[in-house]
Order: structure tokens, then sequence, then C-alpha cells
């Protein structure tokens, strides 16, 4: 194509990038094609044909509105990637495919839209799959904040393993992969402008490895989920609903990071509820929860994973807790939003 | 975290808990009322209720400032967003209180009205100057504690001469309740208070001794954290079971006889007491409320806009002034659970998670969990 090249210094976003003519198909070339290159993306159809999967499908979607859109530890780029990647991998599946849709709002710098691609190509990498289609619109100034991107992702669940959120059974035991909240609180340390000595980093992080290891060992497993938004108590209280079961925690078993916890206390948050990008809550059978673990703690992303808690019969499906301080209490649903935009 | 892992310690607090059962008599009761919403909460949060021997019982109090904030202040908050298109910041669980009509604040806000949740009145200020052609009206609520940054932000006001920003003040009074609680004891026969954390920061000590000389209330203030408490609740016994009442301190760390001298003279400086203030829950109580002084009566939103209060009566299935007089319990009302919940929320007290009933909801429900749905 004749023309000067795409300015990643100093251009900006101009309505004409989403607009279907000349311009969008430049920053497609010059930006997407250039960065995310694969034998896919680079045919520039409408849609992907792929080869032939062998297994059953998973397909899962996520939108990432987080501000600000760079933080300790990642990107909104590294997020779209790792957050789908991970939706799929806790299905028991091997994630395969992406596609990503951007929405951008006039104005928005070229350099910082560069580096979130290139952040997404370098996480594509890590978690070894290909972004193979993608949409781009752009809103006007004032309509959007920065970028908003979806990803939509594909991958094959291997044979014999079913994973659920209702399959969960008394007696069942949970397990968590390492600290919580330390996701959130990068992003909140960020926005409110709190320093710490050792600044908190995001814990985003592909989950997949971590999970084949598991499914490799052959144990029970029920479910698996990442604690995203809303937190370690979120997540289990799905758990315990989809299953019609109660569970009962142990306090002093779930790790927090000593920085985490300041900045909590600071902000008035419970980091039960505040999010993690790259944590792991298995229900796992009682006879196999031992050999479970010691997976998880063998792998780079499980090395602080302990035993949480236990599965029981509830018919009101109450996750409760056994405080530090000896006493019993519930941990609830989060009523309204905790946090501002974090994911 | 240092000064607050020494404070959460579980074998201190077999320790204490051991003192406490023993120090109890089980031919008596002990009615302990914990004034504050944050006692309340770290109560809840750490279920300390369940570890109290049963004849000492803990009665949640009326500090938790959007408990006890009437209806018809936050009607007067919507109204003033709605017409006068002012920018209303507040801090957050003031958003979510119910209103007349079936509104709140956070709805308002959905529908259009320009309303933020700040952490701190210094955000509504710079806001103010950053929208120099916008009106911004910060909604004051609290005790004693957020009272002080209230004063520092409406003098700040006045030295960078904003025209653009206005204080609707709620602030009010500890003592002032503790004296109608005492005055109007009914159903809860009160045997002492836990005295208030951050409040006394700022107040001392020396106000609650009417309540020990006069009514014969030992009160015992206490820091926030679970030992705290347990503490304060070990020290009231001992008061209850030696016939002694008197103010004692276990928040020695941070409370002082006589309290932050400057912040009070700030506070004296810019507000004065209004002649009554209603509470929900325990009516109209005079001098319990501040106003600002007419030197500052250019930075009083109530002036300003004009704004008139109309009281409202609260619904009439909520229990929540016989809750915040301590006479009820959150499961003792009917609606509790079931037409109340933290998530649509009919009365104050299961607004914030101070509130008795939100915090009995959330942490405690499954003592009872007959009055709930499954």
């Amino acid at each position: 194509m004749a023309g000067p090249k795409l300015d990643f210094k100093h251009g900006c976003v101009d309505m004409s990038h989403g607009s279907g003519g000349r311009a969008m198909a430049q920053l497609i070339n010059e930006l997407f094609v250039t960065l995310l290159d694969n034998e896919f993306l680079v045919q520039g159809n409408d849609g992907t044909v792929l080869p032939e999967a062998k297994g059953r499908l998973v397909i899962s979607t996520d939108s990432h509105v987080v501000s600000p859109l760079f933080f300790p530890g990642g990107d909104i780029g590294s997020l779209s990637v790792y957050g789908t990647v991970n939706d799929i991998a806790v299905m028991g599946a091997k994630p395969l495919y992406l596609a990503a849709s951007f929405i951008l709002e006039e104005g928005f710098p070229l350099a910082d839209l560069r580096r979130i691609v290139e952040s997404m190509a370098k996480a594509s990498q890590n978690a070894g799959v290909m972004i193979v289609t993608g949409d781009t619109k752009v809103v006007e100034k004032g309509k959007g904040d920065g970028v908003f991107i979806t990803t939509t992702g594909v991958g094959v669940v291997r044979d014999g393993v079913t994973l659920s959120g209702n399959l969960a059974r008394p007696g069942d035991k949970i397990l968590l992969s390492g600290s919580i909240g330390e996701h959130g609180m990068a992003i909140m340390s960020q926005r409110e402008g709190l320093s710490f000595d050792a600044p908190i980093v995001s814990d985003s992080a592909p989950l997949q490895g971590l999970i084949a290891a598991m499914l490799d060992c052959g144990g029970k497993l029920r479910a698996l989920r990442d604690p995203t938004r809303g937190g370690l108590v979120t997540t289990l209280n799905e758990i315990a609903k989809q299953s019609g079961v109660g569970m009962m925690l142990q306090e002093a078993s779930i790790p927090v990071n000593k920085t985490v916890e300041a900045a909590c206390e600071f902000l008035g948050l419970d980091p039960l509820y505040v999010a993690n990008e790259g944590k792991l809550v298995a229900i796992c059978a009682p006879e196999d929860a031992e050999r479970m673990l010691s997976v998880m703690c063998n792998h780079a992303l499980g090395e602080g994973a302990v035993i949480i808690g236990e599965v029981h019969e509830d018919r009101h499906c109450f996750v409760q807790m056994n405080t530090r301080m000896g006493g019993r209490r519930i941990v609830d649903w989060l009523t309204g939003e905790q946090l501002p935009r974090i994911c | 975290m240092r000064y607050i892992d020494e404070f959460r310690d579980g074998r201190l607090a077999k320790n204490i808990m051991a003192n406490i059962a023993h120090e109890a008599d089980v031919a008596r009761n002990y009615n302990l009322m914990e004034f504050c919403g944050g006692h309340t909460h770290a109560i809840s949060r750490y279920g300390l209720g369940d570890l109290l021997p049963p004849s000492v019982r803990m009665i949640h109090g009326p500090g938790c400032p959007v408990c006890v904030l009437p209806i018809g202040r936050i009607d007067m908050a919507i109204g003033l967003v709605i017409q006068h298109k002012v920018i209303l910041c507040t801090y957050g669980d003031c958003l979510r209180v119910p209103a007349s009509g079936g509104m709140s604040l956070l709805k308002a806000k959905a529908q259009g009205a320009d309303v933020r949740m700040v952490y701190s009145v210094t955000d509504a200020l710079s806001l103010a100057q950053r929208h120099p052609d916008q009106q911004v009206v910060f909604f004051a609520i609290g005790f004693e504690t957020t009272t002080p940054p209230t004063a520092v932000a409406i003098r700040q006001a006045r030295v960078l001469g904003l025209s653009n920003f206005s204080v609707i003040c709620n602030h009010v009074l500890t003592p002032a309740a503790m004296h109608t609680i005492l005055i109007n004891e009914g159903g809860a026969k009160l045997n002492g208070f836990v005295g208030p954390a951050h409040v006394s920061t700022v107040i001392g000590s020396k106000p609650y001794e009417p309540f020990a000389n006069d009514y014969g209330k030992p009160v015992v203030i206490a820091g926030f954290e679970p030992l705290d408490m347990m503490q304060a609740i070990l020290m009231l016994l001992r008061q209850i079971n030696q016939g002694r009442a008197e103010v004692e301190n276990e928040f020695t760390r941070a409370v002082t006889h006589m309290g932050n001298l400057k912040a009070q003279a700030l506070v004296e400086e810019v507000f004065e007491l209004r002649d009554s203030f209603e509470w929900r829950g325990l009516g109209s109580i005079p001098h319990s409320a501040l106003k600002l002084r007419p030197a500052y009566a250019d930075l009083d939103a109530e002036l300003k806009f004009s704004l008139q209060y109309h009281p409202v009566p609260d619904s009439k299935a909520c229990e929540c002034s016989a809750i915040l007089r301590g006479e009820k319990r959150p499961q003792d009302c009917k609606i509790f659970g079931t037409v109340c919940t933290p998530g649509n929320p009919i009365g104050s007290c299961m607004v914030s998670s101070e509130g008795a009933c939100a915090a009995h909801y959330t942490y405690g429900r499954f003592k009872d969990v007959a009055v709930m749905a499954a």
C-alpha cells in the first residue's frame, strides 16, 4: 500500500481507523498482523477456518475494561489473553485459538496501542495460543476509556475429563494455588497513588500448564476455577450454589501477602474479595487431595498451594469460615462492588 | 503488619476468652452495648459473639453513621443533585441508603445525576478546583471522627476562595446519642458501654465521665481490633462484678483523656451546635449535631441552595428504630433476611457493613437459618 507508514511514536487513533477503509486496513496490517503474526491471521479473511480438532471443544469469552491500562505485572493486553486462556483451561481444556476484538477511543496514542498488542503477542506465546481473527472499532473521544478488548477463545478438553462447578460433593477438599488479592491491589494501589517498599505486582499468568500437570496426576478433580472478579470468596460461593453444598474454610490457612494485607487494611478492603488473575481454586476428592497439593506445589504457579477448607452438606449453601480468633462466620456474596473496574 | 497482627493473635484471644469465661457470673446477665458500628463489624467479622459466655450479650448501638441518617436528609441530597445539577460527593456507604420513593443516591446516579463516591473530603475539594464552572457539594456524614477533615476542607475552600464548593453537614455527636439511649432506656437494660475507638481519639475519654458518674454505667473505650474488643469486655465484666462504674481506656495507644485538642479547635472554629437533629431510630435529639457557623454560611449548601428538610417516617415493617435503641435484635425483625437484605435494604441498618442487620446477615445468619430462604 502506498503512502506513509503509521506513526507509532506520535500518532493517535482517529475515526478512520474504524471506518473499514484504507486507514483501517493499514492499522490491521502494520500493527495486528505484523505483531500477532500467524498463518491464519495473515489470510485477511472475515473469519478463520481452523484445522480439525480432536475432542470436545470449549469456548469462552471475556471483555477487558481495566483502568489503568498498564500496571505492575501486566497490562490490558496480557490480561485479555490470560483471562480467556484461563477460563478455557479451568474447564480442563488445552487453549488453542483466540479471537480479539478492540474498541478504541478516538485520540488513543498509537504508541500505547502498539505496546498493548506487543504484550498480547508475548502473552499468547507464553500461553501457547494463536490470535487468529479480530475486529477493530473506533468510538468518538469521550465515549470509551482508551481501549476495551474482548477476547474469545477455543480449546479442546482431554478425554475423560469433566470439570464443572456443580460437581462439588460433601467431603471434598478445597485447594488454593497461592496467595490472594495481588492483581486487584496492584491496580488499586496504582489508582490511589499508594506506594510500598515492595510494590504489589499483579499475579496475571496463564494457568494451563499448572492445570495440565494436575490433570496428568489422575486425581479426582471436580471443579477448577480462577478466582478473578469478586475474589476467592465469590468463586467459592458460586461453586457452593451450583453444587448445592456448603463449605467451611480455615482463615489461618488462606495465604495473603503482607503488603497486600496492608494495602487492603489501608483502603478498607477485604482480600477475600479482591481479584486474582493467576490463581486457581480446585475442588478435589478427599482421597486425592494431598497428592494434588504436591503436584500444585511442584509447579511454579502453585508453589504456595494450600488446602483451605472442606465441602459439606448444607441446603443453604453457606460458605463459612473458622476465624483466626476461633469464631465462626459466613463469608458471603459481595453486595454491590468492592472495587472499581479492575479486569 | 506490625501494630495490627498483634491485635489479631488467635492464641492471645483464647487466653482473654478464658478470663472472660472465668469472670462472667452465670447467675447474672451482662447487657453490654458497643456504641460503634466498627465494633459491631469486628464482633461479626471475627465471630466473637460465639466465643462469649451465654450470660454476656452484646447489644449493637447506633454508632454507624449511615444507619442513623434519616430518610429526609438523603431525600434532600437527591433533590439537590437532580434540581440544581450539582456534582454531589459523599462516602461510599451513603450511596445505597434507601430514600423516599424507592430512590437512593446510587439510583439517582444511574438516572444521570452526577453523584460521586469519594474516599476523602479533599477529593471533593480538588474536584471543585478542577471544575470551576460546576457546583460541587460534599454530603458530609459521620461522628466526631470525620468532622475535623470536613472542617479542614471548609477552611481550605475559604482560603482558596472557592465559590463552587459547599457542604451539607450531617455530622453528629456521640455523647448526645448515648445520653438519649440512657434517658429512654427501655427494653434493653444496659450494664455498660464499649466506648468508641476512633471517635475517642478526637474527643478523648473525658466526655464519657457523666455516663459513669451520673448514670452509673461503666464505659471502656476500646480499639477496633478483635483483641481490643475482647479485653474491653473483660474490663467491663470486672467493673460490673466489683460494683464500679468508671471510664476506663483500653485504647491507650491512641486515646488520651482530653483527646485531640487541635482537631477540637478546628471543629469549634467552623461548626456550631444545631438546636436539634433527627436521628433515625432515636428521634429528634437536641444539640446532637453540627452545622456551619454563620461566618462560613457561604459554604453551607443548605443555605446556598435553600434546602428544606422534610421528615419521612420509616417503613412500618422495619424494626431499625428498635434495633438502633438496642431493644430488638436484627433477627427479631419480620422482614430481616427475607424482604430486607443487603442487596435490597429497606432499613438503614442493612446498608452499611457496620449496621447491626447487615453485619448479622453477612456474617452470622447461619445461626438462624429458619428465617432464611435457602
